[in-house]
């Protein structure tokens, strides 16, 4: 530029641009300040938004190809550490940041991140209680989802083989650590369930640092597990270490071990909890034995059976005295008989004629008629005469009459 | 039939279990029940005993390879 020459608008940004582009100062830089005026372009996914400290602000864009990378997600009031480039955009004549990388400033990105997730989810009510399957007792098939080298999976088989050889094991190796994680685990998850082949799974890996045991902080991770149907208990790291999938899960192990001993039942328990079950079967068998024959010897104990005799005794005793009582009904019957007879035979003998015979008095028959009127006959006559003694045999003299 | 499984088996034990300590069924029942509790038991043990850890792959289940795999 020797001669003072007119430019137009686009020559003097393409100008400006080329001279802060062609500045390796600005070409990697770390920036630090709050995030204001935060826009996630809803078609692009680009990210825009200030960059200001307590006096100036720069305005700064963080492309979707960049931001997609991000473990948390901007907010406005966030203090963060930005790095990336200084270029300009013709079409404003602004200067902008340029963001390839991001974190809060203070905590990590990834404490911050996985902070984020957790309220996040916590809000969604995905990790209340109620939402807990229960782990099945004697599970059949137990669904592995770890790496096929790490030590993770050979402590599971070592602990299974030992406590509950019974089950089965099925194994799903995974990625545990890096990008193609965290679809690996949800794939194996979702593969799982589709086909119900397991009935608890298994999901973790042994120890390592934050940005190790990332995959399972991941969102989809945590929402894979919670969709499960199959119970899922979480394996990850060590005792002190606590991931999102921790919390979704439906169980929480400290560690790969301890998530194939809370899976199954001891064998040895088992065994004995068996032996247990078959004494209760013999004893409450022999109780009611006992029981029985206790009912049965009460009924041998009672009269009617220890003495039949006293029961025939008792039934000839009633049979006794219903024969008395019918003798004694026909006893009254003929001894009343007799009375009456008596009464009527002595009415009898006071009415006899022999008895007026035996008092001086004679009964006079005519042709065998008793002749109770002297008319009855004519003078010579013959009539017989009874007398308490004998008969006379007479010829009437003469009649006298009485009228 | 279907196969029978260690845990309806000792679930059944143990529903039996609980059937018999109640005392509230008939002698013939009780016996019948104790015969079927023994038989349970029996089974249980023996698949404890005769368990031999048995390791696959979730893709050879997919694919049906696995020719026990229900």
């Amino acid at each position: 530029m020797t001669a003072p020459s007119v430019l137009s608008v686009s020559q003097l940004n393409t100008y400006i641009k080329s001279i802060i582009d062609g500045d390796m100062n600005l070409a990697n830089i770390f920036v630090c300040g709050e995030i204001s005026n935060f826009t996630d372009h809803y078609r692009t996914g680009h990210f825009y938004f200030t960059l200001k400290d307590k006096d100036s602000s720069v305005r700064a864009v963080m492309f979707r190809t960049a931001n997609q990378r991000l473990k948390f997600r901007p907010e406005n009031g966030m203090n963060v550490i930005a790095r990336g480039r200084i270029s300009v955009f013709e079409r404003d004549g602004q200067y902008q940041l340029y963001i390839d990388d991001m974190q809060p400033d203070g905590l990590g990105a990834l404490n911050f991140a996985f902070e984020q997730l957790k309220n996040k989810l916590a809000a969604e009510g995905l990790f209340d209680q109620n939402r807990k399957k229960a782990i099945p007792k004697y599970p059949e098939r137990i669904g592995v989802i770890t790496s096929p080298t790490g030590a993770a999976i050979q402590d599971i088989i070592n602990v299974l083989s030992r406590r509950f050889p019974l089950a089965r094991i099925i194994r799903c190796p995974v990625q545990v650590q890096g990008t193609s994680a965290a679809p690996q685990i949800v794939d194996a998850i979702q593969r799982f369930n589709a086909g119900s082949y397991a009935d608890v799974l298994i999901v973790g890996r042994g120890g390592g640092s934050l940005e190790e045991l990332w995959a399972f902080n991941e969102e989809s991770v945590a929402r894979a597990v919670s969709g499960s149907k199959i119970p899922v208990i979480s394996a990850v790291g060590h005792e002190t270490d606590f991931t999102i999938c921790d919390f979704v899960a439906d169980l929480r192990a400290p560690t790969p071990s301890a998530a194939a001993e809370l899976a199954t039942p001891e064998i040895f328990e088992q065994k004995s909890y068996i032996t247990a079950m078959r004494y209760r079967c013999g004893k409450s068998v022999q109780d009611e034995i006992r029981h029985q024959r206790e009912r049965l010897s009460r009924l041998q104990a009672s009269p009617g059976l220890t003495s039949p005799v006293m029961v025939i005794e008792s039934y000839r005793q009633r049979l006794d005295g219903y024969l008395s009582s019918m003798q004694a009904c026909l006893d009254m019957k003929i001894s009343g008989g007799r009375n009456t007879l008596a009464v009527l035979s002595s009415k009898l003998d006071t009415l006899s004629p022999l008895k007026v015979l035996g008092r001086g008095y004679a009964l006079a028959y005519c042709s065998g008629t008793l002749l109770h009127d002297a008319a009855a006959v004519e003078p010579g006559s013959d009539i017989e005469v009874k007398l308490e003694k004998g008969k006379l045999f007479c010829s009437v003299k003469s009649v006298e009459k009485q009228n | 039939m279907k196969k029978q499984t260690y845990e309806e088996s000792i679930k059944k034990l143990e529903d039996i279990v609980k059937t018999l300590e109640e005392g509230s069924k008939p002698l013939e029942e009780t016996l019948k029940l104790f015969e079927e509790g023994t038989k349970l038991a029996v089974f249980c043990s023996s698949c404890l005993d005769n368990a031999e850890q048995r390791i696959i792959e979730l893709s050879s289940l997919e694919s049906g390879e696995n020719a026990d795999a229900e």
